[in-house]
C-alpha cells in the first residue's frame, strides 16, 4: 500500500465518523447540554462557596465558571472517548468493526485512524461548547482558541485510546453502565477539573495524591494552559506518555493472536 | 516472483484448530476452495462456521494450522491475503443513516481507493446489483434483500478474487434469497470469482457446487454433492449429511 492509499483510508474513516455525527443530532445535543449544565447550574451555585485564588495559568482572580471550563472541555472528550468505545462494542456485535478490521491496512493504523476520527468529532463538540460559553463570559485570548487544538488532539487520542482499551474488555453492551461508575465518574471527580489540586490537599493528602496521578488531571491542565497560550510541560509529558501506553495496549488487545476479543468471543 | 501454479486454490485451510478455553470449536479442519468455483460451507448452527470465518478474515488467529488466500498466508502476510478477500458478514455492516454512495465510498477508502475511482466503482457495482437509482437513498429506506445486494456490491469494491458470504440469505423472503444466490452465481461464472458460501439450507446448493460439510468443528464430507451422497450410500446430499453426522455422533459418544 502506498502513502496515498493510507491517506485515503484515514480520510475515509474520519469522513464517515463526521457524517455519522451529523446524522446523530441527539448525540450532539446531549454532548453540548451536559457541560453546559455544569457551567450554568453547578458552577453558578458553587461560585459562592469556592473562591479560586490566583494560580497559574491565571493572572487574576477568576470566577468559578472560568476555572471549570477547561475541565468541562476535557469532560466532553472523556465522554466522547467512552461513547466511541461503546460504539465499538456495538459495532462488534454488528458488522461495522469487522469490516474495518478486514481492511488490508495494518491493524494498528486502522485503530489509530478510528481514534483520530473520534477525536475530530470531540473537538467539534468542544468548539460548539466554547461558542455558548463565550456568551457566559468564559473567554480566552484569541490565540488560546488555536492553541487548544493540538492540545485537544493529544488529550482526545489519550481518552479515546483508553475507551478503546475498555471496549476490548467489555464483553456486552449492558456492562457499559459499569464504565460510567468505575471510569468516567472517578476520573472526572478525582481530578483538577472541578477544584484546584491545592484545595484537594487541604481536604486530604491521599486524595491529592490520587488526583495528581490521574491522567485526566493532566489532560485538563494541558487544555487549561493551552487555553491561555501557555504550555504545561509536565501535563504534556504525562498525556503523551499515557496516549502511547493506552494506544499500545488497545492495539495489543485487538491483536488477532494475543487479543482479548478472541477469548471473549466464545462466551 | 514465482509464477502461480494453475491450480493454486483460492482458499486453502490446512489443519486449522481453534478452542475457546476448553471448548473445541474447530478440530484439524482442512479443505480447499478451487479457483472460480462456488463452494458451500455446509453446517448446522454451532458447527464452527462463524469461528472459521473469523479466522479466515483474520479477526483472530488460528491456534494451529494455516490459512492461505491465493497463496498469501493470513497470519504471516495479512495485508496481501486480505486484499484479495471480500466478505459479506451475517450482521449488517452498512451505516443505515448514510446513503449508499456514502457507504460505498467509505468502504472503498478502507481499501485505499479514493476520489473518482471510488465513485466509478460504486456506480458500476450498484448498476450490477440493480440499485443504481437508489444511490443517494439512505440505507434505512431499503428492503432486507436490497441491503444484502448493497453488501455484496460493497464486498466487491476492491475486486477481490475470493468472496466469503456468511449465511447471506438469513431473514430474507424466497424471492430475495433466489435473487442473491443468482447474483453470486453470475459472479463466479462471468468474473471467475471464487466463492465460499456458508449455509445450513440444502436448497441453496446446486449439483456442480463444491461442498464442504462441517459438523461440530470437523469436516465430515468434502466434494461434489453426488459423490458425497454416493459415499454415504444416500440418494440426496441431505440424507448423506444426516448419515455423516450420525456416524460421527456414534464414533464420539
Amino acid at each position: 500500500m502506498s502513502t496515498g492509499a493510507y491517506w485515503i483510508c484515514l480520510k475515509g474513516i474520519v469522513w464517515r465518523e463526521a457524517l455519522r455525527f451529523v446524522h446523530q443530532r441527539e448525540r450532539f445535543i446531549s454532548a453540548l447540554v451536559r457541560p453546559l449544565l455544569w457551567l450554568f447550574v453547578f458552577a453558578a451555585g458553587f461560585r459562592q462557596v469556592l473562591g479560586v485564588s490566583i494560580i497559574p495559568p491565571y493572572e487574576t482572580y477568576i470566577p468559578y465558571e472560568v476555572y471549570i471550563a477547561p475541565g468541562l472541555m476535557a469532560m466532553i472528550q472523556l465522554f466522547n472517548g467512552m461513547q466511541s468505545s461503546l460504539t465499538m462494542v456495538y459495532d462488534r456485535e454488528t458488522g461495522g468493526m469487522r469490516t474495518l478490521l478486514v481492511s488490508p491496512f495494518p491493524r494498528g493504523f486502522l485503530l489509530s485512524a478510528k481514534l483520530m476520527a473520534g477525536t475530530f468529532v470531540s473537538i467539534l463538540q468542544v468548539y460548539a461548547f466554547l461558542v455558548v460559553a463565550w456568551f457566559w463570559e468564559v473567554e480566552a485570548p484569541w490565540y488560546g482558541y488555536l492553541a487548544i487544538l493540538p492540545a485537544m488532539l493529544l488529550t482526545g487520542m489519550m481518552l479515546g485510546a483508553l475507551g478503546m482499551l475498555i471496549s476490548s474488555l467489555v464483553k456486552r453492551l449492558e456492562n457499559f453502565a459499569g464504565v460510567m461508575n468505575f471510569v468516567i465518574f472517578p476520573m472526572f471527580f478525582a481530578s483538577s477539573a472541578l477544584y484546584p489540586l491545592w484545595k484537594m490537599r487541604e481536604a486530604s493528602p491521599l486524595l491529592y495524591q490520587i488526583c495528581a496521578l490521574n491522567p485526566f488531571t493532566h489532560a485538563t491542565e494541558l487544555i487549561r494552559f493551552a487555553f491561555y497560550g501557555k504550555l504545561d510541560l509536565l501535563a504534556l509529558g504525562v498525556v503523551a506518555g499515557c496516549t502511547l501506553l493506552f494506544l499500545a495496549a488497545a492495539i495489543l488487545a485487538y491483536d488477532p493472536a494475543r487479543g482479548l476479543i478472541a477469548r471473549r468471543a466464545g462466551g | 516472483m514465482v509464477t502461480e501454479p494453475v491450480l493454486q486454490p483460492a482458499l486453502n485451510v490446512d489443519a486449522v484448530s481453534y478452542a475457546y478455553g476448553k471448548v473445541r470449536a474447530l478440530d484439524q479442519v482442512s479443505f480447499a476452495v478451487p479457483p472460480a468455483r462456488f463452494a458451500v460451507l455446509l453446517g448446522l448452527n454451532g458447527a464452527g462456521k462463524s469461528t472459521l470465518f473469523s479466522l479466515i478474515t483474520h479477526l483472530y488467529a488460528a491456534q494451529g494450522g494455516s490459512i492461505t488466500i491465493h497463496g498469501a498466508d493470513v497470519a504471516k502476510a495479512p495485508g496481501r491475503a486480505l486484499a484479495q478477500l471480500g466478505v459479506v458478514f451475517q450482521s449488517r455492516a452498512l451505516d443505515v443513516d448514510l446513503t449508499l454512495r456514502q457507504n460505498l465510498i467509505y468502504h472503498a477508502a478502507l481499501h485505499g481507493i479514493g476520489g473518482k475511482e471510488a465513485e466509478t466503482r460504486a456506480c458500476s457495482l450498484l448498476i450490477r446489483v440493480g440499485l443504481e437509482a437508489q444511490i443517494d437513498a439512505r440505507v434505512a429506506t431499503l428492503s432486507g434483500g436490497q441491503v444484502r445486494r448493497v453488501e455484496i456490491a460493497r464486498s466487491l469494491l476492491h475486486r477481490p478474487r475470493l468472496l466469503l458470504l456468511d449465511e447471506p440469505t438469513v431473514g430474507l423472503d424466497v424471492k430475495a434469497r433466489a435473487d442473491i444466490l443468482a447474483h453470486v452465481r453470475v459472479l463466479v461464472a462471468e468474473e471467475g470469482v471464487s466463492v465460499l458460501w456458508a449455509t445450513h439450507l440444502f436448497d441453496e446448493i446446486s449439483a456442480d457446487d463444491h461442498i464442504i460439510a462441517l459438523h461440530r468443528g470437523r469436516v465430515v464430507a468434502d466434494g461434489a454433492p453426488n459423490a458425497i451422497a454416493a459415499r454415504f450410500g444416500a440418494t440426496t446430499l441431505q440424507e448423506a449429511f444426516v448419515r455423516a453426522t450420525r456416524e460421527m455422533a456414534e464414533a464420539t459418544p
